[in-house]
């Protein structure tokens, strides 16, 4: 017995927008679809004969199973495996020196004299030779706008609880002139010091005696309190102080410093942003490897190119160009100012969240067109080229429906909708730093490229 | 006459709204014809008809819009401005809040997840792909797209049957699920009598004809014209009978099919007997199966409803009579009967009953292979042209939709001294033009004056299909039809009869 004779019609419509009027006029709900031809055909099978659908669902259920925590805090050279005493690490995809951009190459130099292996910027630029780059994402970690992650900077260490699996991150410097933008300079090295020094023990200490801290939770909660957790992260931060506070209080007998740690945090409205985004890490790297899945699993740009990374190819990274920031200005600075996109910070919009909840973030609407409706159009664009929806992240004003998650390789490429970022923007010379933030589209040809290779699977 | 092409890559416009917009600029003073296509294999080849294709449109792509315009090499500047606006101007419905549209199958149904039945009218090519992805979602589909391979039909249906849902089509034009009439369809009410069509149009005729005697609909399932060649074995048929053998609000069932081949009509006839459920059949076929007990087999849809009207009601309801009481005065010249149908399976329903009183009857649709005309835009002799046919759709809406066509070859018709009587349908319905009649009516008082200008008389026959709660007002619609001078029956049979009744008055 056909079980559609037992229901009331609830209608999808793809083609005459006619047909849809006059089943609506007859009283049944009705869905008509924004409808054009898909771009490349549909590929629901590789080669071998493996369903890509349910590779996909794989991803997707390891991805709703993460349980990104705070376990603890280390010394980069200590926590992050193979992170020998002369490899520093950068945002994005592989490069060499003589690609990097200026702020990445800002940042390194400016690392270099942090480090204490150059005296000055300026000597530290004779020295990269002796050094070895890696993408953070080669070791488990991911840092944003630059990246740069040397052996002494103390990170944050995220344990996957249902996988067992870590993911690492340097502590957030602030807005302005700071290392991540590429400024360098007596100001940015008396920071990183005092993180070093005063900021890292008072928090590892903190974190151990708290015990493990739910950043999925955490994330969860912040969308629900205008976060998207990429360009806006003062409800997060505001959590993560909550969260901590009693264990401050309890471990740091030193009330000078403690008031220095909290005025730190207080003052830095992006604090959480280097927690929103191991936690993606943390999430995405179980559902890598899965044979025929076209989900993918990093995005990241290092200012020169943006890359991705699928998870039926775990470890190739796809390429392309860092496309330019439709962004909001500092004063006194503008759009000539501006470095390409950079950054390991896409991992959240990988995840599931950033620009793809930005529906749950109407106070930082101006990025993507001024009005809160501008937000929610942005979040319900991302559904068509996501594989799922989550669980656990929610929008409110969606009527609390799952933030889009599990970026299809092949829906992008059949609907030509190519993922909205936000980020910041960095000035594209070393050493000056912040200019502004905005949001873009990642570039076509990785997706394309990446697309390709999927169809020789 | 100027003929123009125009090719503007990459513009992606879903055909319903460019057929609008070749309606407008036809409307156009100067304008001959006007088609905007994406640019497939198969839109080029049809263009190639109208006029020979320039490099450019010869190596468009699918995702390439081409226009063309055919008109006085003077208003084509102007035109071409119209074309540009038409294109920018936004579409005027909406559905929930514009933004919230989603673009793919998928979101879709996530953002409507008791979503049951999904709709599918986007080209062939196109439309397979989606009827896939709605059937892996477990969703039944109503395919009103034609254009589809036989192979993709015969797998669609089968994967359907094995997740028992109904794959409608492809090429369905109408159906009525739970009371909801979908496409093109007439407001009936609900009923005993369940019917399972391969002919869209006969679907309406007969679900119409019921109505009219007060008999409701439970379930009508068109299954697309081809489901009971020898390819496809009668697959969604059979699936249909047993859905509604199983469905307890249906009584009577009614199956309905244009030439299906003769042993799967014979077991469509086992297999209702099987039912248990009084049934009738209709078959728009030469041969004249032997019906099993407890099965009706009609020779016209009318004869189709009113078997089934009198099972329902236990009374006995005849066909009607139909008898002209006009009298027409043909001169000698005149001696041919011309049918412009909109609808295909009433257009094959009056070709055979015409052709047992008055012999060949040629059409760009006919019942012998033979008896096909060279240009379908050209009548002779006794013809029936079907102007659903995609031949003449290509860039514009079916003639239920836009009466443009139908009226240009009407007052093309009134001009030909030979024509004595001209038979039109006019089909109601949701889907269908909002007041056909306001249209056709003044054109066919346009036309019968255009012949007595002549001295000519000219006799106009239409049958309405539709019922009085159709949209259109159906009293209305026929009261305007009766005003033009046009003679109206109930029902394309009748109609049928009436004409060959007319077109006899010249021979005798």
């Amino acid at each position: 017995m056909n079980k559609l004779f037992n229901q009331p019609l609830s209608i999808i419509n793809i083609g005459l927008p006619r047909f849809a009027e006059s089943v609506q006029a007859q009283g049944v709900p009705t869905l008509h679809l924004d409808w054009s031809p898909p771009l490349v055909p549909h590929y629901s099978h590789t080669r071998n004969g493996t369903s890509i659908d349910a590779a996909n669902q794989e991803a997707i259920e390891r991805l709703l199973a993460g349980r990104p925590m705070i376990v603890g805090l280390g010394l980069a050279r200590d926590v992050i495996p193979n992170l020998t005493n002369h490899t520093i690490l950068h945002a994005g995809p592989p490069i060499e020196w003589e690609h990097m951009c200026g702020p990445t190459r800002g940042a390194i130099l400016g690392a270099l004299v942090y480090e204490g292996l150059a005296p000055d910027p300026e000597a530290a630029a004779t020295m990269v030779d002796e050094l070895h780059f890696a993408p953070c994402h080669h070791h488990h970690a991911v840092g944003p706008m630059a990246g740069v992650i040397s052996p002494s900077m103390p990170v944050w260490i995220i344990e996957n609880a249902t996988y067992g699996n870590r993911a690492y991150c340097t502590l957030n410097e602030g807005l302005g002139k700071v290392l991540r933008y590429g400024a360098y300079g007596e100001e940015v090295y008396q920071r990183l010091h005092w993180m070093a020094d005063i900021l890292y023990p008072i928090l590892a200490e903190a974190v151990a005696f708290s015990g493990p801290i739910d950043l999925r939770s955490m994330i969860a909660q912040a969308l629900h309190m205008g976060d998207e957790c990429h360009n806006r992260n003062r409800a997060g931060t505001s959590l993560l102080l909550r969260a901590l506070g009693p264990a401050l209080a309890r471990t740091c007998t030193n009330t000078e410093y403690l008031a220095q740690v909290l005025e730190f945090i207080d003052g830095n409205d992006h604090f959480f942003l280097n927690l929103a985004m191991p936690a993606a890490k943390a999430t995405l790297e179980p559902a890598e490897g899965i044979e025929g899945s076209t989900i993918i699993t990093i995005m990241a740009r290092n200012g020169t190119d943006f890359g991705i990374q699928v998870s039926g190819a775990a470890g190739q990274w796809f390429t392309a160009p860092a496309a330019q920031v439709d962004g909001l200005y500092l004063p006194g600075y503008n759009e000539d100012d501006a470095n390409p996109d950079i950054g390991d910070s896409t991992i959240t919009e990988t995840a599931g969240y950033g620009a793809f909840a930005m529906a749950g973030a109407p106070a930082i609407a101006s990025f993507v067109g001024g009005t809160a409706q501008d937000a929610i159009a942005t979040t319900l664009e991302m559904y068509t080229i996501c594989f799922a929806e989550h669980q656990h992240l929610t929008i409110p004003a969606l009527e609390f429906r799952g933030t889009p998650l599990g970026l299809d390789v092949r829906l992008i490429m059949e609907t030509g909708i190519l993922p909205k970022l936000n980020t910041g923007i960095a000035h594209k010379h070393p050493g000056i730093g912040m200019v502004g933030a905005g949001v873009l589209r990642a570039p076509y040809q990785s997706f394309a490229d990446a697309f390709e290779a999927i169809t020789t699977w | 006459m100027a003929i123009r092409f125009v090719l503007k890559p990459s513009q992606y416009f879903d055909s319903v709204s460019l057929m609008n917009i070749a309606a407008e600029l036809q409307r156009l003073a100067g304008i001959e014809d006007a088609a905007l296509v994406m640019g497939t294999t198969a839109n080029k080849t049809l263009l190639e008809a109208v006029a020979p294709l320039t490099p450019a449109v010869q190596d468009a792509k699918s995702t390439d819009l081409i226009v063309l315009l055919v008109g006085d090499e003077a208003t084509l500047p102007d035109a071409l401005v119209t074309v540009d606006r038409l294109l920018t101007e936004k579409p005027t419905a909406t559905f929930n809040t514009g933004q919230s549209q989603p673009r793919t199958l998928r979101t879709a149904q996530r953002m409507s997840p008791h979503a049951n039945l999904v709709m599918i009218s986007v080209a062939g090519e196109y439309a397979v792909a989606e009827a896939w992805a709605a059937l892996h979602q477990g969703l039944n589909v109503f395919l009103f797209s034609d254009n589809v391979a036989l192979d993709d039909e015969r797998h669609l249906k089968t994967y359907a049957i094995e997740r028992n849902l109904l794959l409608m089509g492809p090429g369905a034009g109408t159906a009525i699920i739970n009371g909801v009439g979908l496409g093109f369809a007439n407001q009936v009410p609900h009923g005993t009598v369940g019917i399972v069509s391969a002919a869209g149009t006969g679907l309406q005729e007969v679900s119409s004809i019921l109505a009219q005697h007060g008999v409701g609909i439970s379930q009508a399932i068109g299954v697309g014209g081809r489901d009971l060649s020898e390819t496809i074995g009668g697959l969604m048929t059979f699936h249909a009978i047993n859905a509604l053998q199983a469905d307890p609000q249906t009584q009577f069932i009614v199956a309905i099919s244009k030439l299906p081949a003769s042993h799967i009509a014979q077991q469509v006839m086992d297999r209702l007997a099987a039912s248990g459920k009084p049934s009738v059949v209709i078959f728009m076929s030469a041969e004249r199966p032997v019906p099993p007990d407890g099965i009706y087999l009609a020779e016209t849809l009318e004869e189709a409803a009113c078997f089934a009207a009198s099972l329902a009601t236990g009374r006995d309801i005849k066909p009607s009579a139909g008898t002209l009481s006009v009298q027409y005065r043909f001169s000698p010249s005149q001696r041919y009967l011309r049918g412009l149908f909109s609808g295909g399976t009433l257009c094959e329903e009056a070709m055979r009953l015409w052709s047992q009183h008055i012999g060949d009857v040629w059409s760009n649709g006919p019942l012998l292979p033979h008896l096909k005309l060279p240009n379908s835009h050209h009548s002779h002799h006794h013809c029936a042209i079907d102007l659903g046919e995609e031949e003449f759709t290509l860039g514009r809406p079916h003639p239920m939709i836009d009466n443009t066509l139908r009226i240009q070859r009407l007052l093309q018709e009134s001009h030909d001294p030979q024509v004595a009587v001209i038979q039109m349908d006019v089909v109601l319905g949701y889907g269908a033009h909002p007041n056909p009649a306001a249209e056709l009516g003044p054109a066919i008082a346009q036309a019968r004056t255009i012949a007595q200008l002549d001295n000519r008389d000219l006799a106009v026959i239409v049958s309405i299909t539709g019922t009085p709660n159709d949209p259109q007002n159906y009293a209305q619609q026929k009261s305007l039809l009766e005003a033009s001078g046009a003679v109206v029956a109930g029902s394309n049979a009748a109609a049928s009869r009436l004409a060959v009744v007319a077109i006899s008055g010249v021979h005798s």
